[in-house]
């Protein structure tokens, strides 16, 4: 087989029939409002894919939290509300109880979900509710411009700790994901990344999962999705995720932490 | 092993100059156009469109979903 | 005739959030209204109509819950008592900005801060002129017996979904506490009819609906306001209510109460007829929000001074005075804190007010 005519004219490859990955059609032309490179961006792309090629467009709900992708509705093309900050995960609860039948996600980030929405999401999870959590963890406040959040790292600089968390004033940075993983309510719980494809792919993987075992009443799902953010880091998009490598998956390590309703790590 | 062809199409206005998509190619086929698209954010463009193999890797990462990836299929290679 | 009980408020109002076709409560327990969820859950709603009862994390937890049920199009209700009830505020603002029906139960108790168990009216200002931020109204009915209870779970899920408003039904430890006679409405079966706005998937693929109270653009936002204050406007021209008791003929003076302070005054004007052949009207809003102005106007007509009589230091006798201005005299009278007048103190109060006794 003689290598490919190199001056094959790009056209010809890309015909209708060639295509083999377009965004999915479930979002609206509005582009995205994150800043250029940020994780909520390529997490939501991939939470769509899945809701398009499991065909639940139609019985789907999301619940977005206050923060970054507070306005993920404008994007999303599925049915959505968006809660309190804080508190998307008990407003996913009361959704689910009048809907068993549906799919409900809820989508958070650090701050909602671990500093004010801390008792709403460790009850949602101990209650077992049959819902997805999505937890995005880029440890700041992104939104608002940069500030600490329960899971920004010691020594981490914030607009808030200007010279660094320190553990003596702030304690250390809260590993949610750990904690309520002991809870018996939490089914499956998983840590993942975007910032490389394999990432990307594994993240599908456990989406599809969760919503799966949610229609088996198997109680909550939970996947982390450790993200960058880089404006709050003051990082290029690429740095950030080098950073995240470096400094994020230490405390934040990859991968299943429980399956089957059985702790794995 | 005749080697995949392949090419994306990249969502020119919509493309915010991440450059998250350069990592993810393992043949460094994407790189920056030197003009600014309407944002004023430069935009991730085949560089060395010879090298794709249509893996898909760029798309999966970008934040956006600005690229579209094609691959020609074996048999109209021949 | 339907089914007569004797009941407690609070029990009343479980019952009839059963009857009414409730599809989910969720609540949080504090006294002096617990009985409300103690009593749905001894009833087995799920068996007996399929009703969804959850006992939340916090009253924060509740109101969040119903925040997402109410997005279902569906009857959901909560109630909780004043310390709850100012845990609810944020999300109460959220649900009148996204225009969610719901009904939200207030047994209100003696304030501030954790105040008493007790009986109060003193959340007045809280429940009628939004407790929570940003302009927005709750309309807020003021039952005065075990029976009114019962009749406003219907009336407020009525209104509510009419409005696709938050309706607040604000009782007080007395009528939540104390047993009367009931006749409940005949049991009507939960709803499957489907709010056009409501998220539940995009039912054969239709437009998305998306629930929220926000709006980064801040011309979009106040013409969302504008709308707002039609529908509050539109509910003052439509939903008022109220009793008039003792009104025919000429008053000497007028008195304005609600709830358990309503059924006192009424005692009031016995004492005043027989005492001193005083001839007193009383005008009871049964809603505080749209407040009867244009009833207590007319009748603030010849009357030598109108009396407020609330258990609080005063917080309705703002809107009388708003409503019939300078030329009438209105005072307030009121045992607060937690403390109840009966008829022989507000009889006083009104002898030490207006006859200098």
């Amino acid at each position: 087989m003689e290598s490919i005519d190199v001056s094959m004219d790009i056209n010809e490859i890309i015909k209708p029939e060639n295509l083999v990955y377009k965004k999915s059609s479930l979002f609206e032309e509005k582009p995205f409002s994150y800043c250029p490179g940020c994780g909520h961006g390529t997490i939501q792309r991939t939470l769509m894919e899945v809701v398009e090629e499991m065909g639940i467009t139609e019985d789907v709900v999301g619940v977005a939290p206050v923060g970054c992708s507070v306005t993920m509705y404008e994007f999303l093309d599925i049915d959505m509300l968006q809660a309190p900050h804080g508190r998307a995960a008990a407003a996913a609860t009361g959704l689910k109880r009048v809907l068993p039948d549906k799919y409900v996600f809820s989508y958070q980030g650090d701050g909602d979900f671990a500093a004010i929405g801390t008792g709403e999401s460790i009850h949602t999870c101990n209650r077992g509710e049959n819902i997805l959590v999505i937890f995005v963890n880029n440890g700041i406040y992104g939104m608002t411009g940069g500030q600490m959040a329960p899971t920004s790292l010691i020594n981490m600089k914030t607009s808030t700790t200007p010279y660094g968390r320190k553990q003596e004033q702030m304690g250390s940075p809260l590993k949610i994901t750990e904690l309520i993983a002991q809870l018996p309510g939490t089914y499956y719980v998983s840590r993942h990344a975007v910032h490389t494809p394999a990432g990307v792919r594994k993240l599908k993987k456990a989406i599809i999962k969760s919503f799966e075992l949610q229609k088996e009443n198997k109680g909550l799902c939970f996947i982390e999705v450790v993200s960058n953010c880089n404006s709050g880091w003051k990082m290029t998009p690429v740095k950030s995720n080098q950073w995240m490598e470096e400094n994020m998956f230490p405390f934040y390590p990859l991968g299943d932490i429980k399956v089957d309703g059985k702790l794995v790590k | 092993m005749s080697k995949a062809k392949g090419a994306i199409v990249v969502d020119k206005e919509k493309c915010k100059g991440c450059e998250v998509c350069i990592t993810a190619c393992p043949h460094q086929v994407i790189g920056m156009t030197s003009t600014v698209n309407a944002k004023g954010y430069r935009v991730a463009s085949m560089v060395l469109p010879e090298a794709c193999t249509g893996c898909t890797n760029c798309a999966l990462v970008c934040p956006d979903g600005v690229i579209s990836v094609y691959r020609l299929k074996a048999a109209s290679v021949a | 005739m339907g089914e007569i009980k004797l009941m407690k408020g609070n029990e009343a109002i479980a019952e009839a959030a059963i009857r009414v076709g409730c599809d989910a409560y969720f609540g949080y327990p504090i006294t002096p209204q617990s009985e409300v969820m103690e009593y749905l859950a001894a009833e087995k709603p799920e068996e007996r109509t399929g009703m969804v009862l959850l006992q939340a994390e916090s009253e924060i937890g509740a109101i969040n819950m119903i925040f997402g049920a109410a997005s279902a199009g569906k009857k959901v209700m909560t109630s909780s008592s004043s310390p709850g009830i100012s845990l609810m505020q944020e999300c109460i603002s959220y649900i009148a900005g996204a225009e969610l029906p719901c009904v939200i139960v207030n047994v209100v108790r003696g304030g501030p801060g954790l105040g008493t168990i007790q009986p109060s009216q003193a959340d007045y200002f809280q429940s009628v002129k939004g407790g929570g931020h940003g302009d927005y109204r709750l309309l807020v009915l003021a039952p005065d017996s075990v029976q009114e209870m019962s009749d406003h779970v219907k009336l407020g899920f009525d209104l509510a979904f009419k409005y696709r408003n938050p309706v607040m039904i604000q009782s007080d430890g007395v009528i939540g506490q104390m047993m009367e006679k009931v006749e409940f409405f005949d049991p009507i079966p939960r709803s499957t009819e489907i709010q056009p706005w409501a998220t539940l998937g995009r039912k054969g693929m239709r437009k998305k609906n998306v629930i929220t109270s926000l709006d980064l653009d801040p011309y979009q936002n106040e013409m969302h306001n504008h709308f707002l204050q039609e529908k509050y406007r539109k509910m003052e021209m439509d939903e008022v209510r109220f009793e008039e008791y003792n009104c025919e003929g000429k008053l000497d003076y007028l008195i304005v109460a609600y709830g358990c302070s309503a059924r006192v005054s009424k005692k009031v004007i016995e004492y005043a007829k027989n005492e001193k052949g005083l001839n007193i009207g009383l005008l009871r809003p049964i809603t505080l929000f749209p407040f009867p102005k244009l009833q207590i106007e007319k009748l603030s007509k010849n009357v030598k001074a109108i009396l407020s009589v609330e258990m609080s230091a005063g917080q309705m006798i703002e809107d009388i005075k708003l409503t019939v201005g300078k030329g009438v005299r209105v005072e307030h009278y009121g045992r607060y804190g937690g403390v109840v007048h009966n008829p022989e103190d507000v009889w006083n109060g009104f002898k030490e007010i207006f006859l200098n006794e």
